[in-house]
Parts: C-alpha cells; sequence; structure tokens
C-alpha cells in the first residue's frame, strides 16, 4: 500500500462549525451579509468622502437630478445634496433599528422566560398582556406614544421597542415551556440550583437559536417601522435625516423631482430585505422551526 | 361546541380588559391629557385650570378615572371630539366604511393571488416558480407600504396617466365606475404584503395537508392528481387561512392608515392622523381602542367560524 505524502491544511475552526457552513451556503443570506457591511461601511466613512456636507443649502442648486456634477444622487428642494444626506439618514435609521431590536429583544425574552419558567398565574397574565399588546395595529400604537412622549431618536428607539417585543416573547415562551421538562434541567432542580441560575445559565442557552432569528427580523421590522413614523412626520425629526424622513415631503414633488421619492425608499428596500435575508439564512442554519418561511 | 365558545368568549372578554388597561395608559401618558385644549388659551389661569381638573375628576385616583372612563366606553360615551364637538363615536362612523371598502377589496385581492401562489408553490416543490415566489415574498416584505405607493403613483397615474393620484372619487362623479377606478391603485398597494403572507402561509398549510394519510389514501384509489389537489388537499389547507384572516387584522389596518395618507382616502387613518395634528385626544384614542376592539371581535369570529366549519372542533 502506498502512503499518501500529501498533508490536508486543517480548515480554521470556525470553518469547521455546521452552523457557520451551513449559513454561508445561503446565496441570500450572504448578500443580504454583504449588503449590510457594504451599507454599514458606506454610512460610517462615506459622509466624509463626499464634496458636500448633508446640511450643506445650495438654493441655486435645487432640484438637481441625479448625476448633475458632483451630486450623485440629485439634490433636494433646498439644494442639499442627497448621497450625503441619505449615508447620514443611514447612520440614525440603522441605529435606531439595531438599538430597538438590541431593546425589545431583551424585554421579549425576559417576559419569555419569566412566562415559559413561572406558574400557571405567571404565564396566563405574561402571555394575555402580549396578546393586548399585539391587538392593537402596530402604527396606532406608535403614533400615539410618538405624540405623548417627545420623538428623540432615543425615545423613538424605546416606543419601536416597546411595540415589537411580544413576538419574541412568544418565541421564547413556547421554547422554555418545552425545555422546563427536559432532564438537565431537573437534574439542575436535583442538584440545588436557584431559579434565576437554571433560567438563565440552563435553559436561555439552548433558546438562543430561536432568538437571534427573531432578532435579526426584528431589525428588519424596526427599520421599516422608523421610516413609517418619519414619513409620516411623527419620528425623527428634521434638520436631522432618517430615511423615512427624506421621503416626507417627496409626495408633492413626485410629477417634477421622482429622484426624492425613489432613492430613499430604495435604501429602505434594500436594507430591510438584506436583513430578511440573513434572518432566513440563519433560520435555516440554526435549524429553527419553519413556521411561514 | 356549547363549552369551546363559552370559553372563547370568556378570552375575549378578558382580552377586551387588558386592552382598555393599556389604552387608558397611553391615554394617561399623553401631554397635558384632556386639559391640552385649554392650556393654549391665554385667557386661561391657574385658578380656571384648577376648577376644570375638579370638573373633569382628573385629581382623583387613577383607578377610580379608569373605571369610570371604561364604564362611559361600555355605555356608549367615548366622548366628543375637540375639533367640530361631535361625539367620538360619530366622526369614526362616518369613516369606517372607506376603511372597510379599501380593506376588503385589498384582502380580496390578496386571498385570491396569495393562494394560488401558494399552492403552486407547494405542488411544484423546489421549482423555479417556487424560488421565485420565496424570495419575492420576502422582498414584498420588505418594501414600505407608503414607497410602493408613491412608485405606483409616479408611474400609473403621473406617467401613464391610466389611474387617479388619489381621493376616493371625483367631485360631482359619484358612478360605481369612478369608486372603482379610484379603489384599483390603493387596493392593489395595501395587498402586496398581505400577498405575501397568504402565499408563505398557503404554501405552508398545503405542504402540511399533502403528507397527509388521507391524500395517500385518495391517490391510491387512484384519484386524479388534479382532484386530490383541488378538493382534499386545498379543502384542509384554507382551514388554518381563516384563522390567518383574522390575525392580520391589525397588519392590515396599519398598512390602511399608510396607504389612505398618501391616497388621500378619507378613512380611519387618515382621520387618526389628521386627529394627532389637531391633538384631538378623544378622537385619537377612540381609534386606538375600536381598532383593537376591531382585531378582537375578528379574532372571535374566524374562531368561530373554523369551530364551525372543521367537523373535528364541531362535534367534539
Amino acid at each position: 500500500m502506498s502512503t499518501t505524502d500529501f498533508t490536508v491544511t486543517p480548515l480554521p475552526r470556525w470553518w469547521q462549525n455546521r452552523v457557520v457552513r451551513k449559513f454561508f451556503g445561503h446565496r441570500l443570506a450572504l448578500l443580504g451579509l454583504v449588503m449590510i457591511a457594504l451599507l454599514t461601511l458606506a454610512c460610517i466613512f462615506g459622509p466624509y468622502l463626499l464634496p458636500y456636507d448633508s446640511l450643506y443649502i445650495d438654493l441655486r442648486a435645487r432640484f438637481a437630478p441625479p448625476l448633475t456634477g458632483d451630486h450623485y444622487f440629485g439634490t433636494d428642494p433646498l439644494g442639499r445634496d442627497i448621497a450625503a444626506r441619505l449615508l447620514m439618514a443611514g447612520r440614525i435609521s440603522l441605529l435606531v433599528g439595531f438599538f430597538a431590536m438590541l431593546l425589545a429583544t431583551i424585554l421579549g425574552t425576559f417576559i419569555g422566560v419569566v412566562a415559559g419558567y413561572g406558574g400557571r398565574v405567571v404565564n396566563a397574565v405574561l402571555m394575555r398582556l402580549v396578546d393586548g399588546f399585539l391587538s392593537f395595529p402596530t402604527i396606532f400604537m406608535l403614533l400615539a406614544l410618538a405624540v405623548a412622549l417627545k420623538p428623540s431618536p432615543l425615545m423613538i428607539t424605546v416606543i419601536i421597542a416597546l411595540t415589537g417585543w411580544m413576538e419574541v416573547a412568544r418565541i421564547v415562551e413556547a421554547e422554555v415551556r418545552s425545555l422546563r421538562e427536559r432532564e438537565f434541567v431537573l437534574a439542575g432542580r436535583m442538584l440545588g440550583l436557584s431559579q434565576a441560575h437554571i433560567m438563565i445559565r440552563e435553559i436561555l442557552p439552548n433558546c438562543m437559536g430561536p432568538i437571534i432569528v427573531a432578532a435579526t427580523l426584528t431589525v428588519a421590522r424596526a427599520i421599516l417601522l422608523e421610516a413609517y413614523i418619519s414619513f409620516l412626520g411623527f419620528g425623527i425629526q428634521p434638520p436631522l435625516p432618517s430615511w423615512g424622513n427624506m421621503l416626507n415631503g417627496a409626495q408633492q414633488y413626485l410629477g417634477s423631482a421622482p429622484w426624492l421619492a425613489i432613492i430613499p425608499g430604495a435604501a429602505i428596500t434594500i436594507a430591510v430585505t438584506s436583513f430578511n435575508f440573513i434572518g432566513d439564512g440563519l433560520r435555516d442554519a440554526l435549524d429553527v422551526r419553519n413556521d411561514n418561511f | 361546541m356549547a363549552a369551546f365558545l363559552f370559553s372563547r368568549f370568556l378570552q375575549s372578554a378578558v382580552l377586551l380588559v387588558i386592552v382598555s388597561i393599556i389604552g387608558f395608559l397611553v391615554l394617561y401618558l399623553m401631554p397635558g391629557g384632556p386639559l391640552s385644549q385649554y392650556a393654549l388659551d391665554p385667557g386661561m389661569t391657574q385658578e380656571d385650570i384648577a376648577r376644570i381638573t375638579e370638573q373633569l375628576g382628573l385629581n382623583r385616583p387613577v383607578h377610580v378615572q379608569y373605571l369610570d372612563w371604561i364604564w362611559g366606553l361600555v355605555q356608549g360615551d367615548w366622548g366628543t371630539s375637540f375639533r367640530d364637538g361631535s361625539p367620538v363615536t360619530q366622526v369614526i362612523a362616518r369613516h369606517v366604511p372607506a376603511t372597510l371598502l379599501l380593506m376588503g377589496s385589498s384582502t380580496v385581492i390578496a386571498v385570491a393571488i396569495g393562494t394560488w401562489i401558494g399552492i403552486r408553490g407547494a405542488t411544484h416543490r423546489y421549482s423555479g416558480f417556487d424560488y421565485i415566489a420565496t424570495v419575492g415574498a420576502m422582498i414584498a416584505l420588505s418594501i414600505p407600504t407608503f414607497w410602493f405607493g408613491l412608485i405606483g403613483i409616479y408611474v400609473f397615474a403621473l406617467r401613464l396617466d391610466w389611474l387617479p393620484a388619489g381621493n376616493m372619487y371625483t367631485i360631482g362623479d359619484g358612478s360605481v365606475l369612478n369608486y372603482l377606478h379610484h379603489l384599483i391603485l390603493p387596493s392593489i398597494v395595501l395587498a402586496l404584503v398581505h400577498i405575501a403572507i397568504w402565499s408563505r402561509f398557503m404554501r405552508t398549510a398545503t405542504l402540511d395537508a399533502i403528507s397527509q394519510d388521507f391524500v395517500k389514501t385518495a391517490r391510491a384509489k387512484g384519484v386524479s392528481e388534479r382532484r386530490v389537489v383541488m378538493k382534499h388537499v386545498v379543502g384542509n389547507a384554507l382551514l388554518p387561512m381563516i384563522t390567518l384572516a383574522g390575525v392580520q387584522v391589525p397588519s392590515l389596518l396599519t398598512g390602511a392608515l399608510v396607504t389612505e395618507t398618501v391616497f388621500t382616502w378619507p378613512g380611519m387613518g387618515r382621520l387618526f392622523l389628521d386627529s394627532l395634528g389637531y391633538s384631538d385626544y378623544p378622537v385619537v384614542m377612540g381609534l386606538l381602542m375600536f381598532s383593537a376592539l376591531l382585531t378582537i371581535v375578528a379574532n372571535l369570529i374566524a374562531d368561530i367560524t373554523v369551530a364551525l366549519v372543521d367537523p373535528r372542533i364541531r362535534l367534539a
């Protein structure tokens, strides 16, 4: 028998992980990841590379169509450069989306774990609360809260989270309820571990898959909701740009300057689609039960 | 069946109480609350404000105020609009038909197209059609409704001039055709997201039904594939769709608000935004409560319909 005289370089450890390989095998998820990475980099560094400041008003250059001189995406009714505004708006929209997701996921996970692990009364109270919040059309609730509380970017983030935690709570509750009767939890109880320890150290890590998927889809939802309320004039307030409020006055110029509407909307659609693709890829990779998608 | 109905009604009643508490807390958060209409009046002294607070009972404990408010709601006293002094119930009732018309027509579109895509995707699983439908649904769910509306107006109203850019009818022309002409674009815009949702759920439900034993039995008996799908599979797959129709009401209302804004459609969503602009809190609160009520009632009706249609529940 001849011996093989070539050596196989072992693949890096992270690449051997089944989840990682499966995720990177998902073409759309990869596309989403690349798009978000590019968008994030553009929003971070882009404003320094563009010739115009996002707040610079040039009344001689109002309504310039895309590709006029250095205005790659044209200018708005005040002659401000749309490309610069788009990237500054992206910073706000992506940050609001990310932090709203973080808050909603933490709140939803907390309520879900407590409801799933707690007794019947605790479970009934919390889950009916979830049902109650889900009974309101999101945008009605968001607008009412936006008027009640002052609409600063922080407040917008908080109220989007307040209307977006219920899905996560439901997913986590169902997961925890199925896990709480498993042997490792019983073993933990027999060892005399505290309730909090079992909830946080034993059960929670086993729910991470569904939580991560739900969190990714929540970013998409949060970006969309911020765009809705900012478009309606109750979200991020000018002069601070967001993708939603850039569209705010666009309808009246639709006939003469359609790019005012098309460009920011395309940015929203690309960002939200990318997060939805990533969420779909993660769902496949993490083997989360595929309910609708 | 009777036991099912009883427990289902009880659930809805509990939910109504919870929803009313959430709604009341939002009302309580409003800046100045019911007093805000007087706050801008320069003739108001501190004593006047205190007197009105006393008269409106705003200095009572929160739970007493809540019980008083909820008792009013139950009796049909939803307050009066700050804007024109007419009862909130009347103001809302004037705007409900336009919204229901929009929601109804777009649901018809969404169900028809979504169901077809879902069945075809499931019966031709992993085909090119299925792949495009899956990706298309994800993109459709990511498009902001108002942006899709603006693009629709730009293309079909401004460029092609086929459809009107907004409003519910042309003033002076009240014909049915004129209404329909104005209805086309907004209902398609509102339907887009729901076509995606319906097609995904219908695909899953059809796949669930296809793997059932009775389908194997039907095939084994030599029933043609077309008949198996149309009769045995689709009939069973449509059952969970009834529940979905109820669940979709809040998202339909959210979409309706945005669509109505873009198309200046005189419905509840438009009213909600206008009322926010005028700080007309009684109408805002009324709409918030009414929309939640609509959701709860729709879910109740959906569940009862499923119970009536499904012999497994009906005969239990």
